[in-house]
């Protein structure tokens, strides 16, 4: 065993939890590297939050598949990282435990909700990182920190320990500061685990290879669309362009579901988390609830001063759109346009081999720019169809604007994560 | 549109919480938020979306499970190997 003593001075509060000796195996392709973990992703003996109050002091007694897979690769674990509050944002400012901010630019965002996970990387503090992504919480961040990041096929890594938010739509994923890193990354954390029944068998052994002659790439033009900052588009449209000059092929397309993407996603995952949320009772982990009172009171009480206001409103979201009589109107309907959007990439991948467009429709926000929860939540129009159709998605840095990053979104057919993962690469190598 | 009545016992049904201060602003915001999910209303409902798909089950085999010791740590209040709750009868 060796030991890293992490010594980092965390000047954008990347991190809930440090651990400034971290042990690890000697051998194994990640020997030595320091490794973040983002802090809804459970760590043996190591405090996980969830961003959230309600799980403060919260010691898991077991380890995350995918935190078991990096101690066997030799990663060493060097901390939680911070994070909206249960993963439910888009700019880390709705962590309990104060906002990040970004390397880039400390007066803005890192974007969220993996947010602590790529400030950390670009700040220089780790070589890589894990992250999770819902509805873009590891695209928005490498993005707007300057990144790259890796949503992968729903279901190629294990959800075991991930505390849950929305899990048909949720999976945990690589980021670091090269296309190389997040593959290596990738390929430590991939593969099948019985303990999740969604898990696939279909592990990642793969170098990037570097090379796009041929490759036909689709760009649908609702990710240019109304709400897009035309100098990201821009920016985007150029990277699609050095493309066209390494040999591939650009076809112009479109994707109708994208209109109704956004609602069907936000539908979804309010309601799974008012599901899956319900376990925060104050009984069985984190600061308790007072059993002196009744259950209802206790429960109610707990809640209230435990989660912060997003989260407080995705539940009620949720519980409402599940209520008798509007089950329908809601999460029906959701799922109909759930279900379009994947015949939508199901038609696309027919002809193409990977679709193209920006990341995030802007750069990144200023801290407390996005005060109003519904103007925050159509930030996400461009990271939500992947995750509802459950296909790979890939943010690689492709230049900037005022100064602040853009990320080009990648996205394949199911378990194209190779084929991305090239593409990334071959656009890294040229814009080095 | 939901009413302030209504979200107060949305709120009831969920567990959460909620103080009269913030009533009116999480039933504005509740609002908005429930105007732009009526583009729902335009999909068509089509066949259940859960059509053609099937369960995973696993055998229901007895497996070595956390240590008891290990599994009440996380709790705030335990007596011999049990989670303490709140009363639930009145």
């Amino acid at each position: 065993m060796g030991v890293v003593t992490f010594d980092a001075e965390d000047r954008w509060n990347a991190f809930v939890t440090l651990c400034r000796k971290a042990e690890h195996r000697d051998d194994g392709p990640l020997a030595g590297v320091r490794v973040a973990v983002k802090d809804n992703i459970s760590t043996a003996g190591i405090q996980t939050t969830c961003g959230s109050a309600i799980l403060k002091g919260y010691v898991p007694p077991y380890d995350a598949h995918v935190v078991t897979l990096l101690r066997e690769a030799g990663a060493a674990i060097v901390g939680k990282t911070n994070m909206d509050e249960f993963g439910m944002g888009t700019t880390t400012e709705s962590s309990a435990y104060g906002p990040t901010t970004n390397p880039v630019d400390v007066s803005r965002v890192p974007g969220g909700s993996s947010g602590g996970s790529a400030a950390a990387i670009a700040g220089g503090l780790v070589d890589m990182a894990l992250g999770t992504d819902t509805g873009g919480s590891i695209r928005c961040p490498a993005a707007f920190c300057g990144i790259v990041g890796l949503k992968p096929t729903y279901g190629r890594t294990s959800r075991y320990g991930l505390i849950a938010y929305a899990n048909s739509l949720e999976g945990v994923g690589p980021m670091g500061r090269t296309v190389g890193d997040v593959s290596r990354l990738f390929s430590a954390i991939a593969g099948h685990d019985p303990r999740d029944a969604t898990s696939l068998d279909r592990p990642y052994d793969h170098t990037p290879a570097p090379e796009v002659k041929g490759l036909r790439i689709g760009v649908p033009a609702e990710f240019f669309g109304k709400g897009v900052d035309p100098a990201v588009a821009a920016e985007v449209r150029a990277a699609i362009e050095t493309f066209t000059e390494l040999g591939a092929e650009v076809v112009e397309c479109t994707m109708p579901s994208m209109q109704y993407a956004l609602a069907a996603y936000y539908v979804t995952c309010t309601c799974e988390a008012s599901s899956n949320l319900a376990r925060f009772d104050g009984v069985r982990y984190g600061p308790g609830a007072d059993t002196i009172r009744s259950w209802h009171d206790a429960y109610q009480d707990h809640r209230k001063e435990g989660f912060g206001a997003e989260v407080r409103r995705r539940i009620m979201l949720g519980t409402f759109a599940l209520s008798a009589g509007y089950y329908g109107k809601y999460y029906g309907k959701a799922q109909a346009a759930r279900k379009n959007v994947r015949e939508d990439f199901a038609r696309l991948f027919a002809d193409v081999d990977v679709v193209a467009g920006p990341t995030m429709p802007t750069t990144a926000f200023k801290l407390g720019e996005k005060s109003d929860p519904l103007s925050m939540y159509l930030a996400d129009i461009l990271t939500v169809p992947a995750n509802l159709a459950g296909v790979p998605a890939i943010s690689v840095p492709c230049g900037t604007v005022d100064g602040l990053p853009v990320g080009l979104q990648l996205i394949g057919p199911h378990f194209g994560e190779e084929r991305i993962i090239d593409a990334a690469a071959a656009f890294e190598e040229v814009r080095a | 549109m939901v009413s302030e009545t209504e979200v107060a016992h949305i709120a009831i049904l969920a567990d959460i919480g909620i103080s009269n201060e913030e009533l009116a602003e999480f039933t504005g915001q509740f609002n908005a938020i429930l105007e732009y999910f009526d583009l729902l209303d335009q999909v068509e409902a089509g066949e259940r979306p859960e059509a053609g798909t099937t369960n995973v089950f696993r055998d229901d085999d007895i497996v070595a499970s956390l240590p008891l010791d290990d599994v009440v740590k996380g709790a705030a209040e335990s007596e011999d190997g049990y989670i303490k709750a709140p009363r639930v009868v009145l």
